[in-house]
């Protein structure tokens, strides 16, 4: 059994429909990309997932159960967690206070303070620093710090690259691997085609709020995902 | 490809203009087939409409949403029992200074309160009520505590006999409304209008358009405040008392009025008249039972903010698609409208929570 | 001496403003919801001590046991089961709804406890006072309602600086959304902070209660005080607050020196002067 899997799930925001009868399903343990272009609806889709767009309950099936009405707070305590786009750390607190509300909900796992900061050696020496005034790779990575302090059994990362340089997203990527190997599920969502499909096992392009293709790492076409990601 | 065109009326607007006139021209004979109770109710239907017009158009549209409007209802009434009983102004002529004068306290007052945003705006406001008010109590010539009266002398400038003078106060009551809303109905079809529109739907937006944000905001401030003083001075010669408590009354001229819009739908022009409607029926039913009234008064507003923010128009217009005011623009192709009819310029005010098609 | 008396008593009153503040700036601080009701619910926290008083034979001081807890869950209450609602559409239904709510407790105070003005009783307390060398007496009871205002600001600091219920109210107050994300709820968050508001107003109004006759209608120019309290400090700093307190204070100390009746009158002025030439406030935090 799939650990997620939506089943024709559609979303509105008000009177616009961003998405239209997606199905996607996730393994326990796999990573999976979702890539394509702006308002392909890839960022509503982890929006629908963790909550915080409402849908009917059975379009979203997270464990086997039904959540699709529930509020972003309760998943986060059966083990979904987001590292939003754009990081959107607090800016009233510090480093370490970010990170330290990841752990807000007590779920037991591996993720802890001193592992985070083993994790992203970085984030060490800024803990007390205001959360503003880290630089964006630094604050991508305290933002999933965040995150994995609440031990999630599912990971959602939306644009983990939006606005970083090259650099920076090489390190970031570098620290999946650290997070994959504790068992966690991971989906990502990029814009970046490579990035994407190199972090992945499998991903769905997403074009216009529909799924236009899906493939595995290591059988797709080059061609097929251009178009796909474009819509020719 | 049809021609497309630009459009403003509706049918049912039409069909209501021919109704209101009528009602219209029934209420100015009113003084021939009424009684003076009759007349005193109308005028303070009027009266109340004006004001709930004038609320209406400051925070329903320009999202100004003051809760010191009684500070210029006050400010013309004063005006208006200075200018007749201590300088001898005709009473006519203080009529017509009094909306001015308010309007011009407003512009420093402006220049105070506009410094403050939303909710922080609106106690500011009140605040600046208050000042008025105690400045009227401290002040010798205005009568302090106490406040003035007028003289029989002025009072009979507008009409030696009693009969003649209700019916003059009625008719100018009336008259004053029409104008109101005459004024109120212009600036929302101009341009200025649609400047409103747009600041209250997004100020950094229409900003960076060329509205002129602050003018369009000072401007409309002002023209309430004036046509709010006049109404002020009016309300208080058929009074014939005024004090800095009634004057500058937040419970009379400002409570009611926003219970009015809110009922009756605020950011529509048919929302004031169907609150005022609505308030002046539940008065007659239920003022008797005293302070239950006033709660049920709050109750209702609360239920109506939280379930309806549209207001009783907005549940009719929303329903049968209705337009008595014609005041946006529509495009029509032929007969028909070329866009699914924009909603309700009230829906705004209360806008879909902004989660932007983030992708 | 004249002149330090004045700044005495002012600074003491400002205590009490400080404290009228507290539920105002929390409300706003976590849910940027400005409560027109402010000013009536402290009237009715007064009321509801008079209640308190009545049927236990307490004194206010120890009725605070039951007043507090009370009062606590009644803004619990309030924000979960009303105000949550309004927080959604924009500028208007927060405002429009506490001001019905205003209207409602204003008129159910007149239904339930008449026109007529009350206090509450403690005792000599109420009027002792400690000489100062230079013969200056300072009041007992507006010393210790000072005491309290420093005692409850500080606590708050220390709620919102050192505990994890801090943290995630300022989390909440930064990015509501954000904060569900991680697994906060921001529904129960915000009734929360209405309780704890409600709970400061409550002390402030027992306080208030104590020295002041009260009626049904004294509710909105609590409102207003508090108000020209947080603008005059700057929002969002609640020292700030208990500053802008202490100038509203002191301001109309002066008027009431001049006449008794321009005390009000010279406390708005305050006000509008300093909105004039500091529109931001004394101590501004950047962040609104």
């Amino acid at each position: 059994m799939s650990l997620l899997s939506t089943q024709g799930l559609s979303a509105f925001y008000g009177d616009f429909q961003a998405l239209f009868g997606i199905d996607v399903s996730v393994e326990e343990g796999e990573t999976i990309a979702i890539i394509g272009a702006n308002g392909a609806g890839k960022s509503t889709f982890l929006r629908a997932v963790a909550g915080a767009l409402a849908t009917r309950p059975e379009m979203v099936e997270y464990d086997g159960q039904p959540i699709g009405q529930r509020t972003p707070h309760e998943l986060v305590r059966l083990g979904i967690a987001m590292v939003p786009e754009g990081r959107r750390l607090f800016p009233s607190l510090t480093v370490e206070e970010n990170l330290a509300l990841g752990g807000y909900c007590s779920r037991p796992g591996p993720w802890s303070l001193e592992r985070v900061y083993a994790l992203f050696p970085a984030l060490k020496e800024l803990r007390n620093l205001p959360a503003p005034s880290l630089s964006g790779g630094q604050q991508q990575m305290a933002a999933i710090g965040r995150a994995l302090m609440c031990n999630p059994r599912l990971l959602l990362c939306d644009e983990l690259s939006l606005g970083l340089a090259p650099v920076v997203i090489q390190n970031i990527y570098d620290c999946l691997g650290a997070i994959t190997a504790e068992g966690t599920t991971v989906i990502i969502v990029e814009q970046d085609i490579n990035r994407a499909i190199e972090a992945s096992s499998r991903f769905y392009c997403f074009q216009e709020g529909r799924i236009g293709l899906t493939a595995t790492k290591e059988g797709f076409d080059r061609e097929a995902i251009t178009a796909a990601y474009f819509g020719l | 490809m049809s021609q497309v065109q630009v459009e403003r009326g509706t049918r049912a607007s039409r069909i209501f203009s021919v109704a209101a006139i009528a009602v219209l021209l029934g209420l100015v004979a009113l003084p021939w087939w009424g009684g003076p109770g009759d007349m005193r109710l109308v005028a303070e239907m009027s009266y109340y409409l004006a004001l709930a017009m004038l609320w209406n158009l400051l925070a329903g549209y320009a999202g100004l949403v003051s809760v010191g409007q009684q500070a210029f209802v006050g400010l013309g009434a004063y005006a208006f029992f200075y200018l007749t009983s201590a300088l001898g102004v005709h009473v006519y002529g203080a009529m017509a200074l009094a909306g001015p004068f308010a309007g011009i306290i407003s512009i420093p007052v402006a220049f105070a309160v506009f410094r403050l945003r939303g909710h922080y705006f609106a106690i500011g406001t009140w605040v600046v009520a208050e000042i008025f008010s105690l400045g009227a109590s401290l002040i010798e010539e205005l009568g302090a505590g106490s406040g003035m009266s007028l003289t029989p002398a002025i009072v009979h400038q507008v009409s030696a006999n009693r009969d003649g003078r209700e019916t003059i106060e009625y008719w100018m009551s009336l008259g004053i409304c029409a104008v109101i809303f005459a004024v109120v109905y212009v600036i929302l079809r101009s341009r200025q209008g649609l400047a409103l529109t747009a600041i209250r739907d997004s100020e950094p937006a229409s900003g960076s358009l060329g509205v002129n944000v602050f003018r369009t905001k000072l401007f409309i401030y002002v023209a309430t405040a004036t046509c709010t003083g006049m109404v002020g001075s009016l309300i208080f010669l058929q009074k014939l008392r005024l004090s800095p408590e009634a004057g500058f009354s937040v419970n009379d001229w400002t409570v009611v009025v926003i219970f009015m819009v809110v009922v009756g739908g605020i950011g529509t022009i048919e929302g004031p008249i169907i609150g005022m409607l609505i308030y002046i029926l539940l008065r007659e039913l239920f003022s008797d039972f005293g302070s239950l009234y006033l709660i049920l008064m709050g109750v209702i507003a609360v239920a109506i903010m939280l379930k309806a923010p549209g207001g009783v128009w907005g549940l009719i217009s929303a329903r049968y698609d209705l337009h008595l005011f014609p005041v946006s623009r529509r495009l029509m192709r032929g007969d028909t409208a070329v866009t699914p009819d924009q909603s309700e310029n009230s829906r705004n005010l209360n806008s879909r929570p902004t989660k932007h098609t983030v992708q | 001496m004249e002149w330090i008396n004045i700044l005495v008593q002012g600074c003491l009153l400002g205590g009490l403003y400080g404290l009228f503040a507290i539920g105002l700036s929390l409300s706003f601080g976590i849910m940027r919801l400005v409560n027109i009701a402010h000013g009536d619910l402290i009237v009715l926290s007064a009321y509801v001590a008079l209640i308190v008083v009545e049927f236990t034979g307490l004194d206010p001081i120890s009725g605070l046991l039951v007043i507090l807890p009370t009062m606590f869950l009644f803004g619990y209450a309030l924000q979960r089961g009303l105000l949550n609602f309004t927080l959604e559409g924009g500028l208007l239904p927060p405002l429009l709804v506490t001001f019905g709510i205003s209207v409602i407790i204003q008129n159910g105070l007149l239904l339930g406890f008449g026109a007529y003005t009350h206090r509450l009783k403690l005792g000599a307390i109420e009027t002792q006072s400690i000489v100062f060398p230079g013969d200056m007496a300072v009041g007992v009871f507006p010393l210790i309602t000072f005491g309290v205002a420093v005692l409850s600001i500080g606590g708050l600091q220390l709620l919102f600086y050192k505990t994890t219920l801090g943290r995630a109210f300022r989390a909440v107050s930064d990015d509501a959304d954000t904060a569900e994300l991680l697994g906060i709820n921001k529904r129960h968050l915000f009734a929360l902070a209405m309780a704890i508001a409600m709970a400061f107003t409550a002390l402030a109004a027992v306080l208030f209660a104590i020295r002041t006759n009260f009626d049904p209608g004294a509710g909105p120019i609590r409102l207003i005080l508090a108000f020209e309290a947080v603008i005059i400090g700057g929002l969002g700093n609640m020292w700030g607050t208990l500053v802008g307190g202490i100038v509203l204070g002191i301001a109309q100390a002066v008027g009431a020196a001049l006449s008794p009746t321009w005390q009000i009158l010279a406390g708005h002025l305050a006000f509008i002067v300093i909105l004039i030439i500091r529109p931001s406030g004394l101590f501004p935090r950047t962040r609104d």
